[in-house]
């Protein structure tokens, strides 16, 4: 059974959402995680980059297969996690500490789901 | 085992070159390398017993069952490579005179004559060296046509959830943005999300059918409808014409350029690196934009020519001309009838294995199939612990090839089977008793699965560690 912490919001396609000093930092959830099997590389943008709702920002490639990250939110990159660029295994190791990006200037956000709602997606996946 | 390199010793050598008796030339010394070349010294026994032994632990058609999903891994009849081995189609040299080679151009266009006929094109070029390269053809031709007709705003190809990957990235590749389309719960194209998707800024549509989950999708006249009501294009990626060809022409589905890959459908052989080949066809009104040169037949004579506003040149001279020589041998041999029989067996073939595995394993769709089909394990990982990496690997135990893994992407815990229309009742008896077994030894002894293969001399290599830190070169 994969971890859903109750603090966090989500989104449909499996990233978590997490606001912090005005910032919105984002990355995958467990299930995705355990899904894609071992990340071996992940692919991000640069600080300064704008993302937008449902648009892909990231590719992570795993043994498995290449999948693209959307984003949960429209605005501007403000930090990506370089620690991945070296060590892309500590989405698998700590899908909630191994954040992707922080994104400033949020002018829009996908309607997240609270950890029950998302615990609702990952079972009709899983069905 | 041993590398060569690690084979290597100094001064030993394969051949003994007979003394020079032409006068020799020096090299300014500013064109000559300060240290010497990092090749392997090795005398030509120890050479030929290196690639034996590689060769007795690889897996391929002549050593057994292979059915890699989405693969088509036919056996290639002898008679092909008969043909292709002829001195006079391995003795030419692509820049002689078209009058000293009108047989191999009369096999390119007698080639694309057969092939216009099973696709219902208009016109092929051979230039494309495999599969992808084609659909980067046929996406330039798509590109070509909207460019000349003035309308650079439609950049958009619409790529169905279920494609090969190959289809998104030769559309990034040829410079137009991808629009992915969800599939419905027959693992057709979503017409809804289709119609949704069109626009005044599409290009095209690229699709695979019958599908990757090996499924003819119904609505395909409908589909391509849509798409060219929208004012775009509609390319077929012929990876699996295997199921079709004889029966459906995608020019009579309303496609307007196709890629064959004769390394597949044409009993070519591949795997392993190639020569593949990717022929481009198109209908009439793109064959000004086709890459050149092609051939033409003026009365009993064969002339190159160049389209009007062709894009040029692919890939230097005609392809990969002695693939297309054995396509052609293998059109020939099987004929009118034996063509679509072929395709007939490989259909008949996926639906008898499917049906014999029904039960034990759990299909993705619950329907007949094309000439392919998708089981999931799913039920089994979450129950057993087993996956379908353990059922592949077990697999080698018993000498067959392991189907096709973890794709589609949109089934969890996928095996794709393919088993071809080359393979026996009593191969794909055999075989399906394998995969049962397997299912078996999954209650009685399932640790025993998660450390299968027992007898391969790899067993289950690091491929995390491969991605991660890959080792590119041998470490002189």
């Amino acid at each position: 059974m994969s971890v859903i912490p109750a603090e966090l919001k989500y989104s449909k396609t499996h990233e978590w959402v997490k606001e912090e000093d005005g910032l919105f930092v984002i990355g995958l959830t467990d299930y995705a995680q355990s899904e894609l099997g071992d990340i071996v590389f992940i692919n991000l943008p640069e600080e300064g980059d704008e993302v937008s709702v449902g648009e892909a920002f990231s590719d992570v490639e795993s043994v498995k297969a290449v999948s693209d990250v959307y984003s949960p939110v429209s605005g501007v990159v403000a930090e990506i996690n370089e620690e991945l660029q070296d060590n892309p295994a500590l989405v698998n190791e700590d899908p909630y500490g191994a954040w992707l990006i922080k994104v400033r200037d949020v002018t829009e956000q996908e309607e997240l789901l609270d950890a029950a709602g998302y615990e609702k997606v990952v079972a009709e996946e899983e069905a | 085992m041993k590398l060569l390199f690690e084979r290597s010793r100094k001064g030993r050598q394969c051949c003994i070159l007979p003394p020079c008796d032409v006068e020799t030339a020096a090299f300014d010394e500013s064109l000559l390398r300060k240290a010497p070349l990092h090749l392997p010294e090795i005398s030509e026994v120890d050479l030929g017993r290196h690639y034996t032994e590689l060769a007795k632990q690889t897996h391929g058609v002549n050593d057994g069952f292979y059915p890699l999903g989405s693969c088509t891994m036919k056996y290639n009849p002898r008679i092909d490579e008969e043909a292709a081995a002829l001195p006079g189609f391995t003795g030419i040299h692509p820049l002689q005179e078209p009058e000293s080679v009108q047989g191999a151009m009369e096999v390119l266009y007698e080639t694309e004559q057969l092939l216009k006929e099973i696709t219902g094109m208009d016109a092929m070029t051979f230039q494309p060296a495999a599969g992808a390269h084609g659909e980067y053809t046929g996406l330039l031709l798509i590109r070509s046509y909207h460019l000349h007709n003035g309308n650079k705003e439609r950049n958009k190809i619409i790529v169905p959830d279920s494609a090969h990957g190959t289809n998104p990235a030769s559309a990034s590749m040829a410079g137009f943005e991808v629009i992915s389309v969800k599939s419905d719960e027959n693992g057709g194209v979503d017409l809804d999300a289709l119609r949704a998707a069109v626009g005044p800024d599409t290009a095209g549509l690229m699709l695979t059918n019958p599908n990757t989950v090996g499924l003819f999708d119904p609505n395909i006249l409908k589909i391509t409808e849509i798409v060219h009501q929208a004012g775009g294009l509609c390319y077929y990626d012929g990876a699996n014409l295997n199921a079709v060809m004889g029966h459906v022409r995608p020019g009579d589905l309303g496609f307007d350029c196709v890629h064959l890959n004769l390394h597949k459908t044409f009993a070519a052989p591949h795997g392993g690196g190639g020569p593949g080949s990717g022929p481009v066809g198109c209908k009439e009104f793109l064959t000004q934009f086709m890459p050149a040169p092609l051939v033409k037949k003026e009365e009993d004579h064969f002339e190159f020519f160049v389209p009007e506003n062709s894009m040029g040149r692919v890939k230097s001279f005609y392809g990969n001309f002695l693939v297309v020589v054995k396509a052609l041998t293998y059109i020939r041999t099987l004929g009118k009838e034996g063509i679509p029989e072929a395709s007939a067996g490989a259909v008949l073939n996926a639906n008898y294995l499917m049906k014999k595995l029904s039960g034990v394993y759990d299909m993705a769709f619950d329907t007949l199939c094309m000439h392919e089909f998708v089981m999931t394990l799913q039920r089994q990982a979450h129950e057993k612990g087993v996956t379908a990496m353990d059922v592949a690997k077990r697999l080698l135990d018993f000498g067959i090839h392991p189907p096709t893994m973890y794709f589609p992407l949109i089934v969890h815990e996928a095996l794709m089977v393919e088993p071809t229309e080359t393979e026996s009742p009593e191969t794909l008896d055999e075989a399906a008793g394998i995969f049962l077994k397997i299912m078996e030894e999954a209650d009685t002894d399932p640790e025993s699965l998660h450390q299968a293969p027992h007898s391969c001399p790899i067993g289950r290599p690091d491929e995390v560690t491969a991605a991660r830190k890959p080792v590119l070169r041998y470490q002189f």
